[in-house]
């Protein structure tokens, strides 16, 4: 599975095997078989020799795995690098799975004694944000609905079936008050890009896509250590950070973007982002979702490949994927229902890993930064 | 994984010669491994043992630096904001508000024997968070910001002792 991006990312990029590098993977695992997934990969993909690491960062694995690659590159370590993310679910049984997400956050604390799952920990956002600023589980239906939508035209996505408000409403409590179709499904899935060098970069392509700037941010591992439930302050400062370094003007971020892709692990995870990452101000996300703004034409286009919601989340692969995304909007390379307009050349990826335990927001553009 | 299934594969590799099934959800065949793993942690406690001995007497103890007047719930033995380790015990007085929950109802595979479970988080009156179990026969009476008080009870039915939230 994971060969299968590589071929494309390097047939895409007119490179070989051994115009690479470096190979940094994100694959959190426990779930499936390979212990040393970079090594496995390598071997498949032709790529054995070449120096690589397995990089974790939860849900944002794909991001941390790609801003290290680029890293490498940047710092002149080497000339091109390629970043993979994979992830292969579905080879434990579903409440292996459920439980392996579940642990993802403090394990003795919250897993052991309590039983968190991953729908339960943004459950107790979504429960603290609706009491305090009256949205509604229709407001949250909204993001599965746009999502569905819009994977309805990647022919890369999970689910292509598109869903109602009712349907989402009428689907099973998974963590009340979310539901089955307020969830990401637990996905197979792996996705690759080429990092190079401005001097490579200019002989490969005419299109290059420049990261612009990229911030971190993390919050505490038991979730009963934050102040509050309405907001992801490990999203805010990664925001923060990346504005500041791709000159993103903080107060209106929305002017300097065509597309963004944000992390809808679960529907409110997306209208939490809105706020977040400055779209929408406090308390005023759920309104984005409820007017349709975040579709195309609207204020700003998010998640226009389905998103995590449809497209899927192979933990690992989906840092990874939300940068090709962006790459062929950019490029203005997807099918032209789910295409925005590309007018300013700028695009961003939300990735957080857990509840937003760790964060990567990573800008990405047509022009060369600074 | 369920043992009908398990006897099934049994039999397939018997008459078959491969432990090769069709996947669940795909139908595409898959090799079902031919080991199993169980992981049971054995976590360390020896510098946090008075908050066992605590619930044992029926009490909840935080952690609390009196040089950066900070509290540590869940509780830890050392203060990194001044390097001290000479954190004191302070039982939790037990009262506080409920802040947010949820029900849950999708149960990772170590909790499917239980019923579905609420889970809160109150802000204790101390002014740090608890997160627990909420114990209420009808999840619908819970209302964000009624007082809640914190018990130690005993979780069945493995018979430890852990805390709970409950409505005042």
């Amino acid at each position: 599975m994971a060969w299968q991006a590589i071929k494309q990312a390097l047939q895409d990029a007119g490179i070989t095997q051994r115009d690479v590098g470096f190979v940094s993977v994100a694959n959190v695992g426990g779930w499936s078989a390979e212990p040393l997934p970079a090594i496995s990969i390598n071997e498949y993909a032709g790529l054995t020799g070449v120096g690589t690491y397995r990089v974790e960062a939860a849900c944002a694995s794909g991001s941390a795995a790609l801003v290290t690659a680029a890293n490498l590159v940047s710092s002149g370590a080497v000339d091109i690098a390629l970043a993979v993310g994979v992830e292969r679910m579905n080879e434990s049984p579903t409440p292996t799975a459920v439980e392996l997400i579940g642990r993802a956050g403090n394990y003795f604390w919250e897993f052991d004694m309590f039983g968190l799952t991953f729908p339960s920990y943004y459950a107790l956002y979504a429960t603290a944000y609706m009491n305090k600023y009256g949205a509604t589980e229709e407001d949250l239906a909204k993001i599965s609905v746009k999502n569905h939508f819009y994977a309805s035209f990647n022919e890369y996505a999970a689910f292509r079936k598109r869903v109602t408000v009712d349907d989402v409403l009428k689907s099973r409590p998974v963590a009340w008050p979310l539901k089955l179709l307020d969830c990401s499904p637990i996905t197979d899935g792996a996705a690759a890009v080429v990092l190079a060098s401005e001097d490579v970069a200019r002989k490969l392509t005419d299109t290059p896509v420049w990261i612009a700037g990229v911030g971190y941010g993390s919050d505490t591992s038991n979730l009963s250590k934050r102040p509050d439930f309405l907001t992801l302050r490990a999203t805010r400062k990664a925001a923060a950070e990346a504005y500041k370094k791709a000159g993103v003007d903080p107060s209106k971020p929305v002017k300097s973007f065509d597309v963004v892709e944000v992390h809808d692990c679960f529907t409110i995870a997306e209208i939490l982002a809105y706020e977040d990452l400055g779209f929408a101000a406090p308390g005023q996300g759920y309104m984005l979702a409820r007017e349709g703004e975040t579709y195309k034409g609207g204020l700003i286009p998010v998640n226009l490949d389905g998103g995590l919601k449809a497209k899927g989340h192979p933990i690992g692969a989906t840092g990874v994927s939300m940068a090709a995304e962006i790459t062929k909007q950019l490029r203005q390379e997807v099918p032209a229902e789910r295409q925005a307009d590309i007018v300013k050349g700028m695009g961003l990826a939300h990735n957080v890993g857990g509840t937003g335990h760790y964060t990567y927001v990573t800008i990405y553009s047509l022009q060369k930064p600074g | 994984m369920v043992k009908s299934w398990l006897e099934m594969v049994e039999q397939i590799t018997r008459s078959e010669g491969l432990p090769i099934v069709p996947d669940e959800k795909t139908g595409d065949p898959v090799w079902v491994d031919l080991r199993e793993l169980r992981l049971k942690y054995l976590i360390p406690i020896a510098r946090i043992r008075k908050f066992f001995d605590g619930l044992k007497e029926g009490k909840v103890y935080a952690t609390r630096c009196p040089v950066q007047d900070v509290y540590f719930f869940p509780p830890q033995a050392d203060c990194p904001y001044c390097m001290d380790e000479n954190l004191e015990w302070v039982e939790i007085r037990g009262r506080g508000t409920l802040v947010t929950y949820t029900v849950v109802s999708v149960k990772p595979a170590s909790y499917l024997h239980y019923p579905d479970y609420i889970i809160a988080i109150a802000r204790m009156e101390e002014g740090f968070n608890v997160l627990c179990w909420m114990s209420v026969d009808d999840p619908s009476q819970l209302r964000i910001g009624m007082p809640v008080k914190l018990v130690v009870k005993r979780r069945e039915p493995e018979g430890f002792f852990t805390y709970y939230l409950e409505p005042e």
